[in-house]
């Protein structure tokens, strides 16, 4: 390799090293300053990433006036309780409508998504039929194409046929991610092993019995991961919400926020609600993510680029 | 995406391959009627779905694109639709400001897109030494933004770059550094910001995932003849996850051409800076919701969506990884 010419330079410098002694020994002072220059970048780097967080959830519990001000970073105009009753009281309690159109569309859509993403992939991975790998072509086409980019026509097809402003103008296109079918066919190799479904067959098991008592269940964590994707997928969704709703008791939480924000300068009141709101909105997100750890990490490794 | 999948993880392949020599032919064999049945019924939800959710849009909005509102006199009376060919496409293409959006989206991917490689890669080298503590904390805490809602991001950040409210503007006026959105030159680096944040931490958990697939037995062999943990990295390290960075990369960039809510809500803070057609997609929506001109949305729609389709296929050229085997 590259390091070779300086090999044998090396090896006649350390005559005396055996063979697994590391070049310096811990504790000695390099390695306790590169220690210390590496875990100084990893800490300034989780510092930009906090940083907004922690502002957002200080800035939550100020009130709009110490807001406004950039007053956050002190002891004055606190008022979190007040907030977050005006946050439920703003507009008629129109901010716990709208989480609970966010539980219902990332909810529901992440479940269906998930199931009928199972069901793909195990049928890719476990069947043979022609022309399956140009219908899996297909899929992957699917992935390549970024999903916004099917927005605006989804919008003009719903208008076309009066689905727009419905519920399901943002549900149906939400149930669908190519990724995830490829993700349980990842899974599906990984998970069900051939034999099992053969031996089940010789009991004399349907096919869709096989599928719903022994490929569910073990697919469980597939199902998971791709679950807990498409659900953090559709609660941060926005731009198809945008397009398609106007009735502002069909909105997300994110939609509602990106309203209340644009309005905040003929009422700034309007800002300690914003950030407020914010923090409530990430809760289920973060806590998701944070009780779930083990399937983002199978999802993002087994998984790939998207 | 095949790259990337055998980098990080080879243990599914691996069972992938010895699963499917045995099972899979075997079964198709013995009950070939029955299992072609089931896997249809199997695959029909998803595809029903796919088809109304992806392929009928496009495909409508392939029709929409061939045909003009026309309104009589003074734009009075009802509108009558006719056909008109191409004259959408050619009406988008020849517009100027459609064409700056694919230039606008072009130059923030060349800002956004190197500083965000060199930034994952970089969190994910030092997360992969040996010498870093914390691992898993640092792991959640870098990764913690891409949980958030981008619109929630790009609102907190538009505070953050607001005069009086930012504890950082202050800080940047106090250090004598002037903070202007209203400018070009910083509103789009300022966006570019928003994006890094956002994704910084995902792509940190792929790198990382490739870095933790490289056998240990090369790098113990590169730390044997004497390089230094930089060294390592730099030469190890780095070209052995070439492909899952190069594939991360690319798949940014064509990602950037879809560009929407974070111009969207720059606009209405800069909107001297960041016009309300400043990326393509802006465009096409200005274009619907705005001036209801469908057929010139459709026809952008589709020329955005068939240059996004072709970047992706022209630089990956991924190759099925069930096709070969």
């Amino acid at each position: 390799m590259t390091s070779t010419p300086v090999e044998p330079h090396v090896r006649a410098a350390e005559p005396a090293a055996p063979a697994r002694a590391p070049r310096t020994r811990p504790g000695s002072r390099p390695r306790t300053m590169s220690t210390a220059a590496v875990n100084t970048a990893l800490a300034l780097a989780a510092v930009y990433t906090f940083f907004p967080l922690l502002w957002m959830l200080v800035a939550a519990a100020k009130d709009p006036t110490g807001m406004a001000a950039g007053d956050i970073f002190t002891l004055h105009h606190f008022d979190l309780l007040g907030n977050l009753s005006g946050l439920m009281h703003e507009d008629g309690g129109i901010y716990l409508h709208w989480f609970l159109n966010s539980l219902l569309y990332a909810g529901g859509g992440s479940a269906v998504c998930a199931l009928i993403s199972v069901a793909a992939g195990y049928a890719f991975d476990k069947y043979a039929f022609k022309g399956k790998e140009k219908l899996f072509g297909v899929v992957l086409l699917g992935v390549l194409v970024p999903s916004s980019a099917t927005v605006l026509p989804l919008y003009l097809l719903a208008s076309k046929v009066h689905l727009v402003n419905t519920l399901w103008a943002v549900l149906i296109p939400s149930v669908v991610n190519p990724f995830g079918v490829y993700l349980a066919r990842v899974f599906s190799t990984g998970y069900v092993p051939d034999e099992v479904l053969e031996a089940a067959r010789v009991d004399g098991a349907g096919e869709l019995r096989i599928f719903r008592s022994i490929g569910l269940p073990m697919l469980k964590s597939g199902f998971t991961t791709i679950m807990l994707f498409q659900f953090s997928a559709i609660w941060n969704g926005f731009f198809l919400a945008l397009v398609m709703l106007s009735d502002k008791n069909l909105y997300p939480v994110s939609l509602g926020l990106y309203i209340w924000d644009n309005n905040v300068i003929e009422d700034p009141s309007l800002i300690s609600f914003v950030i407020c709101g914010s923090v409530v909105a990430v809760i289920p997100v973060v806590a998701l993510f944070l009780c779930l750890q083990r399937f983002w990490r199978s999802g993002l490794t087994a998984g790939s680029v998207k | 995406m095949a790259d990337i999948q055998s980098a990080a993880a080879p243990r599914e392949l691996g069972r992938a391959a010895a699963g499917r020599g045995s099972g899979t032919s075997k079964a198709g064999h013995r009950d070939r009627s029955k299992g072609k049945g089931a896997a249809a019924v199997l695959l029909a939800p998803f595809f029903l779905l796919f088809a109304l959710a992806t392929l009928a849009p496009i495909g409508y909005a392939l029709w929409l694109s061939l045909f003009r509102e026309h309104r009589s006199g003074l734009g009075f009376g009802p509108a009558t639709t006719v056909f008109s060919g191409l004259a959408n496409y050619g009406t988008a293409l020849a517009d100027p400001v459609f064409r700056s959006g694919f230039l606008h989206v072009a130059v923030f991917a060349l800002i956004y897109v190197p500083l965000m490689l060199a930034g994952s890669l970089l969190v994910a080298l030092l997360l992969d030494s040996a010498l870093a503590r914390a691992k898993r904390f640092f792991q959640l805490t870098l990764f913690l933004p891409h949980v958030i809602p981008g619109i929630i991001a790009a609102i907190i950040w538009l505070y953050l770059y607001t005069p009086g409210v930012s504890p950082i503007v202050s800080a940047l006026r106090s250090g004598g550094i002037g903070f202007d959105l209203g400018s070009t030159t910083t509103a789009v680096p300022a966006m570019a910001n928003i994006a890094i944040w956002e994704v910084l931490g995902y792509n940190m958990v792929i790198f990382y995932a490739a870095l933790q697939a490289i056998p240990r037995e090369l790098l113990e062999a590169a730390v044997l003849d004497g390089a230094s943990e930089l060294r390592a990295s730099w030469s190890v390290k780095l070209p052995m996850i070439r492909s899952s960075v190069g594939l991360v990369g690319l798949f940014t960039a064509v990602g950037v051409m879809q560009l929407f809510q974070e111009p969207l809500l720059l606009n209405h803070s800069a909107p001297g800076a960041i016009t309300a057609d400043w990326t393509p997609n802006l465009y096409n929506y200005v274009q619907a919701f705005k001036n209801t001109d469908y057929g010139l949305s459709a026809a952008g729609s589709i020329l955005l969506a068939a240059v996004c389709a072709g970047l992706s296929f022209a630089v990956t050229r991924i190759s099925n990884p069930w096709r070969s085997a």
